[in-house]
């Protein structure tokens, strides 16, 4: 399916193939990969306008219900950033998120999500470039996947309901 | 002054919760002395047309138990909503889509298909599939459409309380009845079950060690498990940080580990997502491959977290269903 | 839409910062945007908000129209975050009813069309203003400070960072790996660009460490283990054994002259392997501390079993009653308890190996600069006197500039010092020799007080400057002239043609590199590095000796190529910045720890998942506690409560989940 059939499929509530363009939450460490993606805006590298960063202090504080939450609140994709291994600011904490993004991108195949759509990368806080790639490459990636719009097809499920009808027929 | 009057009604469910009801033994005469039951399909024949004829909030309480999933679930929710005062979702199915909702992975069509062509004990030559409609001598017959999407109660229409449970037990059951008809109610959209997880009360945790970290997990039938160590101790998935108390911990006493009925407490939106993060955060294995190796224990994450709740997780539904 | 949430009246300001942010978003756009969401009391515009009037209008409006939180979206929350709290809290509330959303860094300057650039600076100025009516408010978290110091590195930064803080009454530890401190400052022979003799000034601030009182001198010793926080770090110094007991050794040299070696016949360290030195040695006349210590891959006694009786234990007879050699010593771990910590452990010469071109180690008159050092050097191997490898002594000496820096292959940062000190070797060199001397180089960089002078100085001297990059230093004589010479083939880039210059000898200025083992220190001190390995400050302009950890500070080469007034500089700014967390006496930290609600049902997941062991079971409750102190706010419980019973201050997952749904919402047109 290329990406305009996918939009199309998605439901309603999708804009235009033309228009869309992903929408990428990325949960940002704070020491490490949000550091580093201050530094590439120090060094005024130069990336796609479709991601929004969260800060929190660890990747290690990656609740797997921010992941959900983000893509069924219309996110076509989350990135998270952390140290290296070996590099937590919090010695393990980024050990933690990998364990859980195993099993998590597992989970959500089998829930007909891409595996493409989370990315977990270690990014240090020198890793300013590392930051543009990564967004720029998952910003591709996700234009080929086409959009996930998870609120769009909610919206598609529910239009089944048969809303307020007077009598049972059975 | 007339008893208040109670409705016991059933969608996609499977009777247990009903069970819960007979099983509340003598103390149902208790029930009966101070409520009036007008509604109960199945102890009670009824018609339609005896509900619809009600007054709009006539009935003090129906509980409702099973997920909703089809047309005639739907209406009947919609049309007890519309005659009672207090509408509960009662157990599991009902709060969280319970098992039913697990359809929630697959097309109705993969559904159809396999129950009435399919499955190894089917004998349909003609491939019959139910019909909505059907017409004999001049009287035509309409049969309830199944929905694509299972849901909890309260994906249908608002609900006041929760009784979860799967089923509810007896106890729990009778609290909640007591406080429905106390001189306080709880709060609107209350679980009327304890909001601590059910490790408070299980009799597993007083020996539970302080540095749990899993090298593997087993399925229950894997392994002959110690009758008195902590499940997750001995690397079985148990949802019991998980998951609600308030059943007693009955299944860890009878040596299985408990699967997630009472849902999650109050604070956590994705029951499955919160017990995924709080077993990966805890493996031994550091590198992808060793860790993959290890969740490989748990074949299947989807039925394992979301067995009761997969229609109030936050996807809801398998995404790449579409319409199908 | 939320719903608006009672008594919540959010003050949104967005700043220009000049052209900074205004160039690609549209602020004011922006500031009418926020205007319309709910609980927004009022929406603003403003040039630069960290400026005094820019925190006047915060603070009026929180007083004049009743607010109960602010977000401003402007810079890095790592850059301004401090001065918007304290301007929220100087107008009346909790500092932490705060939130500060990032549309510079993580959006003017990074993009390029306004448009979206404008709809992003919305997007995140919506999930910070949905954020922040959940903030409450929230108390400093205080830690008190351990008032000792400890000192990682003995070369001239540490030495200069250890003597400000003793000078100031604070005790201070000084690590220093190899047998003496003097870094490499103590291998110069002069210094640039005032020709001071290194040793000259370098000695007595060594001796000033040997003697002040407040400082302890661990030499031969390395740090193995650090932990602990701002204010209380545990470290654990092996200090390797000399087989002399520091303590006994008063520095006579007696064991030496005794040693049944009656010649120095092993490569000294010191002197780059020019110079020779026996099993029992002292590093160089001025070592400090002035202990001998004992070589046991080379002394006898160690190996005994193959050379028993050759060794007669001379120098221990002539340290005679004061008994200061002990061939049983043994590694020793001390365990020392500090509030902070200056990393000061410098660079190494780049490997010019890695340029065989060059010819190092194929022709023996190629030289690298720190051996040009020794070689220049009264007290070097050959007291000063230019003599080559060979025995000759050179008529016309090249010296090679950017061996190891500005280069694609190698390293490609300009390691700053060269220039400068290649200029110098080549004075010494002319004055020791009167050979003639060519300096090949890419650019003269001499932008230090004096420096530009000096090279002035340089030229008038008759040093000659070849600017190219030297393509190889070959033995091949073309002609008769070039006959047992070294050639440098060099494009003269000035002249514009290839040249061919036969010398004598070559000089390598070598770049400075970080220590190969800078990794392990970084992760040991919980600091991080930059691309090319160097310590990473926390800010190259504000912060230059702080690092992200709290209490550890860097200075010198470590954190990047310097010279010493450099060096010195920032060891004394480290050493400032020790001591105001000392003479403070305590550090308040963000309260952003994790807490354990009633509602644990005492599961115990979370307690192994603490690497700071701050939660532990309270048998009583039968729960779960968190020890406030210990925390150091990472979430790793929080996220991994399968109940949802931590909550994180300023990271709660109602925060998180309203910053998700901001950063999502459908925009409104």
């Amino acid at each position: 399916m290329n990406p305009t059939d996918k939009a199309a499929a998605a439901g309603t509530g999708t804009p235009p193939a033309a228009e869309w363009t992903p929408r990428i939450v990325a949960f940002f460490c704070n020491w490490c990969t949000y550091t580093a993606a201050d530094l590439a805006g120090v060094s005024r590298l130069k990336y796609s306008p479709n991601v929004r960063v969260i800060r929190l202090m660890c990747s290690g504080r990656v609740d797997p219900q921010f992941i959900l939450d983000a893509l069924s609140k219309g996110a076509d994709g989350v990135l998270i950033g952390g140290c290296h291994p070996g590099d937590c600011h919090y010695v393990e904490g980024n050990y933690k998120m990998l364990r859980r993004f195993r099993l998590l991108r597992r989970m959500l195949s089998d829930m007909g999500i891409e595996p493409e759509r989370v990315r977990l990368e270690w990014i240090s806080a020198a890793e300013g470039d590392k930051v543009k790639l990564v967004i720029n490459e998952m910003s591709a990636q996700l234009s080929a996947l086409g959009p996930l719009n998870l609120p769009g097809k909610a919206k598609g499920w529910d239009a089944e309901l048969t809303a307020e009808r007077e009598a049972v027929h059975a | 002054m007339p008893k208040p009057k109670v409705a016991f009604y059933w969608c996609a469910s499977c009777g247990g919760c009903e069970e819960t009801v007979v099983d509340l033994a003598e103390d149902i005469l208790g029930v009966v002395e101070k409520l009036d039951i007008v509604l109960w399909p199945v102890a009670m024949d009824f018609k339609y047309a005896d509900v619809e004829a009600m007054e709009d909030g006539a009935i003090f309480a129906t509980l409702l138990n099973g997920a909703i999933r089809s047309t005639e679930q739907e209406q009947m929710a919609r049309l007890l909503r519309r005659k009672s005062r207090v509408l509960v979702a009662y157990g599991s199915c009902a709060c969280m889509g319970g098992i039913p909702s697990l359809a929630n992975g697959f097309a109705r069509e993969e559904i159809l298909k396999f129950n009435y062509e399919d499955a190894p004990s089917v004998v349909n030559g003609p491939r019959t599939r139910p019909q909505l409609s059907f017409e004999e001598e001049g009287r035509k017959t309409h049969l309830p459409e199944q929905s694509r999407v299972v849901r909890s109660l309260d994906q249908v229409v608002d609900v006041d309380y929760f009784i979860p449970g799967c089923p509810p037990t007896p106890l729990i059951t009778k609290k909640a009845l007591a406080a429905l008809l106390g001189d306080a109610p709880p709060p609107k959209g209350s679980v009327l079950a304890p909001d601590t997880a059910l490790c408070e009360e299980c009799p597993r945790k007083v020996g539970k060690p302080a540095d749990l970290s899993f090298a593997q997990f087993r399925r229950p039938h894997q392994a002959l498990l110690d009758p008195e160590k902590c499940l997750l101790a001995q690397g079985v998935v148990c949802l019991g940080p998980a998951t609600r108390g308030g059943c007693g911990a009955q299944c860890p006493a009878g040596n299985m580990p408990c699967t997630g009925c009472f849902g999650p407490t109050s604070r956590v939106r994705d029951q499955g997502a919160k017990i995924l993060s709080s077993l990966c955060a805890n493996l031994e294995a550091k590198e992808a491959p060793d860790i993959d190796r290890v969740l490989e224990g748990i074949p299947d994450p989807v039925g394992t977290f979301y067995r009761y709740g997969m229609a109030k997780s936050i996807l809801r539904r398998r995404v790449d269903l579409n319409g199908g | 839409m939320p719903e608006p949430r009672n008594g919540v009246r959010i003050g949104f300001y967005v700043c220009h910062c000049g052209h900074n942010i205004a160039s690609m978003v549209d602020c004011p756009a922006v500031a009418a945007y926020a205007a319309t969401l709910p609980n927004v009391a009022v929406s603003r515009d403003y040039k630069y908000l960290c400026s005094d009037p820019g925190q006047e209008l915060i603070k009026r409006d929180i007083a004049e129209l009743g607010l109960s939180h602010v977000v401003v979206a402007s810079c890095s929350p790592l850059l301004h975050e401090h001065t918007f709290r304290s301007a929220t809290e100087a107008g009346g509330l909790n500092p932490y009813c705060f939130h500060m959303v990032n549309i510079r860094e993580h959006d003017s300057w990074v993009h390029t069309d306004r448009r979206l650039a404008t709809e992003k600076a919305k997007a995140l100025a919506r999930a910070g203003i949905r954020r922040v009516a959940h903030h409450q408010p929230l108390e400093m978290k205080r830690v008190p400070i351990h008032p000792d110091v400890l000192v990682v590195g003995g070369g001239i930064a540490g030495i200069h960072a250890a003597l400000t803080l003793a000078s100031a009454g604070k005790k201070v530890y000084l690590v220093e790996r190899e047998p003496s401190i003097g870094g490499h400052m103590a291998k110069f022979d002069k210094t640039f660009p005032t020709l001071d003799c290194a040793a000259c000034i370098l000695t007595p601030k060594m001796s000033a460490v040997r003697s002040h009182p407040n400082i302890t001198l661990w030499s031969y010793s390395e740090v193995v283990k650090t932990d602990g926080y701002v204010g209380n770090y545990t470290v654990t110094v092996r200090r390797k054994p000399r087989y002399v007991i520091e303590e006994l050794c008063v520095g006579c040299q007696e064991c030496i002259d005794s040693c049944v070696y009656k010649k120095p016949m092993f490569p000294d360290e010191f002197n780059e392997g020019l110079g020779k030195r026996k099993p029992i040695h002292i590093p160089f006349p001025q070592a400090t501390p002035q202990v001998v210590l004992i070589d046991p891959e080379v002394c006898l006694n160690f190996k005994r079993g193959v050379l028993t009786d050759k060794c007669k234990k001379t120098c221990v007879e002539a340290c005679a009653e004061r008994k200061a050699i002990d061939f049983n010593q043994k590694e020793e771990l001390k365990e020392i308890k500090v509030g902070t910590i200056i990393v000061a452990t410098g660079f190494q010469p780049f490997d010019v190996k890695r340029v065989p071109q060059y010819g190092y180690g194929t022709y023996p008159n190629v030289y690298t600069a720190l051996e040009a050092e020794r070689l220049v050097n009264a007290s070097g191997p050959t007291s000063g006197e230019v003599v080559l490898r060979d025995g000759r002594h050179p008529n016309a000496i090249a010296i090679i500039h950017c061996v190891g820096s500005r280069d694609r292959k190698t390293n490609r940062w300009c390691s700053r010092v060269c220039c400068m000190y290649s200029m110098k070797l080549a004075h010494l060199l002319k004055e020791h020799s009167g050979a003639e001397v060519y300096n090949f180089y890419i650019d003269i960089r001499a932008p230090g007080k004096g420096y530009e002078e000096f090279y002035d100085k340089l030229n008038e001297e008759g040093v000659h400057f070849i600017r190219g990059r030297v393509g190889e230093v070959t033995d091949w004589a073309m002609t008769p002239e070039e006959e047992g010479k070294l050639v440098i083939r060099v494009e003269d880039t000035l002249a514009g043609f290839v040249r061919r210059i036969p010398v004598d000898m070559v000089v390598l200025s070598t770049g400075l590199e970080p220590h190969s083992d800078a990794q392990s220190v970084r992760r040991m001190f919980n600091m991080s590095c930059g691309t090319e390995g160097f310590f990473l400050e926390r800010h190259p302009k504000l912060a230059p000796v702080n690092t992200y950890t709290d209490g550890v500070f860097i200075a010198g080469c470590c954190q990047g190529p310097r010279d010493i007034p450099d060096t010195v500089a920032q060891a004394g700014a480290a050493a400032a910045e020790a001591m105001a967390l000392i003479d403070r006496g305590h550090i308040d930290q963000e309260p952003n720890t994790a807490r354990i609600l009633a509602d644990c049902s005492g599961c115990k997941s979370c307690i192994p998942l603490c690497p700071y062991t701050a939660i532990a079971f309270d048998s009583a409750t039968q729960k779960a506690v968190i020890n406030e102190a210990l925390c150091k706010g990472c979430g790793t419980c929080v996220g991994s409560c399968p109940s949802g019973s931590i909550i994180q201050n300023l990271f709660d997952d109602e925060e998180v989940f309203g910053e998700i749904q901001g950063v999502l919402a459908d925009e409104p047109n």
